[in-house]
């Protein structure tokens, strides 16, 4: 049977297919306004693979859900949004101690309390500091299409299993609403059975899963292992696209629907003359600084301007990146406003005008 | 010569030794001298070895004294966070059906900060068995005041005794519970004398047993000996249980549905089957109208072009502008839609913006439009100001006025709920006004190939859409071409 | 056939000294010992193991799992 791969999708549903595609057997979620439609293509196509979907009590019965299905060895996920992965939290710190792979789809909404349900970027704290209680970091990919909602989602379980690790896909109101034409991947066959799955019997014993850890020794070397990983995952796994960098003396760090602005920016001020770059993290755990060194090494960069949709989270790690070799300046949006392109394009010239000339 | 065989002794599900305990004692649980915890841990392991389910076993452990159950139980464990045992338990259930879920709480865990994960798995009925330890107080964090604990009970958060006035009363979970439809099993019973535990000791092997055939949720409450945190002998403790804590929560067995409850079957696997999940999720190619040969090459669109499509709620403002993104992907353009959503979205004003491009698209946001189609006056009032200076409108005669244009912009009215209603189905005025727009676009813009294949590929969308309706497809098509001749007829 | 014969085990420094077992044993066969085991309970004892009816009550009773050991004697 020959097959159409190109569909147009919302945002929301590309990354549900994307998880079907990976093999995720298990949905476990609760309606939130603007990540709903992750739940409504759940419910309406995991049943139709015999695949589970609950509709969860809460997001906190949501995320213990997934901890039940991942812990039995099958691959499973959440979708939610802003407030709804607040109450997460708890149960996303216990994935990190137990060292479990999980899917969270977080299609961010105007914060702080309830906010607004219009686009805002300012999960970023909770999703990339940790979130929880304890020493820990999620994976998190930031999508900036539909397509790479889809694709983003796929490699989620990927690198949440290459690592054990829970792995979020953070998306913005924008990216999770809106619809484009996505080329969906080929499914994946299944062979996952993971060997620290709960009730293997190794030996003769029952493999168990816990977090707790009475001895402090036990738990001093449980977070050096946690850390030692996360190291090996900013030396390894850093990914960011990198536009028009290399001559760039203002260069723009923007990811999400931000980064699809910023782009359209870079081309309208290098139009007028300005010499302009964009540094888009595809993923900001683990954050990329080689994207950043680089602007230090090649010596064209005079300063960096962030972009965001929240009151400036991501610049606290450009600024490490950047370990204060170059100004970084703000500018942003909040409340559910996206950027037009046009007041972009003119905080960049103000910027440039002070820093480069 | 006489042999011995073992008729009461260690059970086989336990370990031995602890090796997981940490410390030196590898024998003994960490549980305090007469705690019932041990007692209720034997019950539970004698019966898991009776019904032979201990290789697919599952036992969840609560936060509370029990934390360690995954020392003792040579079951799949874990041990989760406080009071959500029965949301792990659903979610191990679900995925793994073949499997035997125990969820095991205290009166912290499931009765206070885990209740509704417990009260929801219990009304959805899920395939499990839960332990409830009923012993009057926090027993871990050092015996303060529970949400079972009595009135008037002093522990070291109800120094002076509980206060109903301000704590509240005790929380009878059982009868809770059996206000509830799905449950199969519910008792409670007392780890006291002889006579109770043994009652106990029936009501464990129930539960066990409505798990190995799989009847849903069972619950059995336990009335526990705490001796340490209430500073009492084990007899002492007895008597506290027989006669204070009974008095409020009566023993006995609430509900029991297991004979007439026929037993479970293990549901079918997940399809993982590549092709069957390229069935589910792809579209079949034969019909979608997608191939290299149609390619749009007007000029028109040489530009981003971007399209603000507004009314209300119910006119099918939404699906117009996903007709028009869909029927750009089938001719490669790139595209994007954007709804408004959220409360908007029902009732009251809606719109949507659709970019299409030959190149990469920036931004999916509209804030200044080509093409505005008005199907309300509220929504021109509102979306106007977006419309270009050589922008075309397109807005409906039976809710406004011909509205005030500037000069470079093009206005074009049509009647399209009245078209709609003449073929029969009123959803279909969104296509009338697409057929308006073919008319409008292929006097002023396409080539005349691209005017020809607008109609061709306006078919495509709307077939594919409502791929298993072909009498909304024919209505669809009917208000399409109703649409396009009467703006035709305009135009001339 | 003559009634079975059985003998209660006490491990000594499995016992936590609770007393649960001592009121639930019909025959009042088990009693406080004399010496602090290896945890530090004072644990119980059975002087005449081989009185033992074989109820088992003594085993319910007691939260440890290998503490007491119940075995029947087959001649």
């Amino acid at each position: 049977m020959q097959y159409n791969q190109r569909l147009l999708l919302k945002g929301n549903e590309a990354a549900v297919y994307g998880a079907l595609l990976a093999g995720c057997d298990c949905f476990f979620g609760y309606p939130i306004t603007p990540a709903s439609e992750v739940a409504h293509t759940a419910a309406r196509l995991f049943p139709k693979l015999k695949r589970t979907f609950i509709q969860a009590e809460s997001e906190i019965g949501a995320i213990n859900m997934v901890i039940g299905a991942v812990a039995s060895g099958r691959r499973a996920m959440t979708g939610s949004s802003g407030l709804g992965i607040s109450l997460k939290q708890e149960g996303v710190s216990y994935l990190a101690a137990y060292e479990m792979p999980a899917v969270i789809i977080d299609v961010t909404r105007g914060g702080p309390g309830l906010g607004n349900i219009g686009p805002e970027q300012a999960d970023y704290f909770q999703l990339v500091k940790g979130g929880g209680h304890g020493s820990y970091h999620c994976l998190v990919l930031t999508p900036n299409s539909v397509q790479e909602m889809c694709d983003f989602t796929v490699k989620a379980f990927d690198l949440a299993e290459k690592y054990r690790m829970p792995a979020y896909v953070m998306a913005d109101g924008v990216i999770g609403q809106m619809m484009e034409s996505v080329q969906l991947p080929d499914p994946r066959p299944y062979t996952y059975d993971p060997e620290w799955k709960m009730g293997r019997i190794v030996d003769g014993k029952a493999n168990y899963i816990t977090s707790i850890y009475m001895e402090y020794d036990d738990l001093e070397a449980l977070n050096r292992r946690l850390q030692a990983k996360y190291r090996e995952i900013e030396r390894a796994e850093q990914c960011a696209e990198e536009f028009m960098t290399e001559d760039a003396e203002l260069v723009i760090a923007a990811y999400g629907i931000c980064s699809r602005i910023a782009k359209g920016a870079v081309s309208e001020l290098r139009a007028q003359g300005i010499k302009a770059g964009l540094i888009r993290p595809q993923m900001v755990f683990p954050f990329p600084t080689n994207s950043f060194e680089k602007l230090l090494s090649n010596g064209k960069a005079k300063v960096v301007m962030s972009l965001e949709m929240s009151a400036g989270q991501m610049i606290e790690d450009v600024k490490l990146a950047l370990n204060c070799k170059l100004p970084v300046e703000l500018f942003n949006r909040m409340g559910g406003n996206v950027p037009s392109c046009a007041e972009v394009c003119e905080a960049a010239k103000r910027i440039y005008k002070e820093y480069v000339k | 010569m006489s042999t011995e065989k073992v008729k009461f002794g260690r059970s086989k599900v336990f370990f031995d030794p602890f090796e997981r305990r940490p410390g030196p004692i590898k024998t003994n649980m960490h549980y305090c001298p007469g705690c019932g915890h041990g007692i209720l841990h034997k019950l539970i392991a004698e019966a898991i070895e009776y019904y032979g389910i201990q290789e697919n076993t599952v036992f969840i452990a609560p936060v509370g004294c029990a934390v360690f159950a995954y020392y003792y139980f040579n079951c799949g464990s874990i041990s989760v966070p406080h009071g959500r045992a029965p949301a792990v338990g659903t979610g191990a259930s679900r995925a793994t059906p073949e499997k035997y879920v125990i969820s095991y709480q205290g009166d912290g865990d499931l009765a206070a900060i885990g209740f509704n994960e417990f009260i929801q798995a219990a009304n959805r009925g899920e395939r499990m068995s839960v332990f409830f330890v009923n012993n009057s107080n926090y027993g871990m964090t050092g015996g303060q005041m529970a949400p079972t604990t009595l009135p008037n009970q002093v522990t070291m958060t109800s120094p002076y005794g509980r206060n109903v006035e301000t704590d509240g009363y005790p929380v009878k979970v059982c009868e809770l519970v059996n206000a509830l439809e799905a449950p199969v099993y519910i008792e409670r019973v007392a780890l006291t004398g002889t006579a109770n535990i043994i009652k106990a000791r029936k009501a464990v092997f129930k539960a066990i047993e409505n798990l190995r055939d799989r009847k849903g949720f069972s619950l059995v409450e336990a009335l526990s000996p705490c001796p340490v945190n209430l500073k009492m002998t084990a007899e002492q403790v007895n008597e506290f249980i027989d006669t204070k804590m009974t008095k409020y929560f009566p023993l006995g067995m609430l509900r029991d549905r297991s004979a007439e409850t026929p037993a479970g079957k293990v549901p079918e696997a997940p399809v993982r089957d590549p092709e069957d999940v390229k069935q589910l999720l792809f579209t079949a190619k034969e019909g979608s109208g997608e191939g290299p040969a149609t390619v749009n090459n007007s000029e028109i669109f040489n530009e981003e072009r971007r399209i603000r499509v507004s009314g209300f709620g119910g006119q099918g403002i939404l699906s117009l502008g996903h007709t028009l993104a869909d029927m750009a992907r089938l001719r490669h353009f790139n595209v994007s839609w954007m709804p408004s959503y959220g409360p908007e979205q029902r009732g009251g004003s809606a719109s949507c913006a659709v970019i299409l491009s030959r190149k990469a698209i920036p931004s999916p946001l509209v804030d200044s439009c080509d093409l505005l189609i008005a199907m309300t006056r509220a929504a021109l009032d509102k979306f106007g100001y977006q419309l270009k200076d050589d922008g075309i409108l397109i807005y409906d005669t039976s809710a406004m006025e011909k509205p005030a244009v500037k000069p470079g912009q093009k206005v074009f009215g049509l009647d399209a709920l009245a078209i709609a209603n003449r073929i029969g189905n009123a959803k279909c005025a969104n296509s009338a006004v697409l057929g308006a727009l073919a008319a409008i676009l292929g006097k002023f813009a396409l080539t005349p190939e691209d005017a020809a294949d607008y109609r061709k590929v306006f078919t495509e969308a709307i077939t594919e859409s409502f791929r298993k309706k072909p009498q909304v497809v024919e209505q669809n098509i009917a208000a399409f071409n109703a649409g396009c001749d009467e703006m035709s007829s305009q135009l001339v | 056939m003559a009634a079975k014969k059985h003998r209660i085990r006490i491990s000594k420094d499995e016992c936590k000294g609770c007393r649960r077992c001592i009121p639930a044993c019909p025959k009042k066969l088990i009693s406080v010992g004399k010496e602090i085991n290896i945890q530090g309970y004072l644990a119980v004892v059975a002087e005449n193991p081989f009185d033992c009816i074989g109820c088992g009550s003594c085993f319910h009773q007691c939260p440890e799992p290998g503490a007491i050991t119940i075995f029947e004697i087959e001649e």
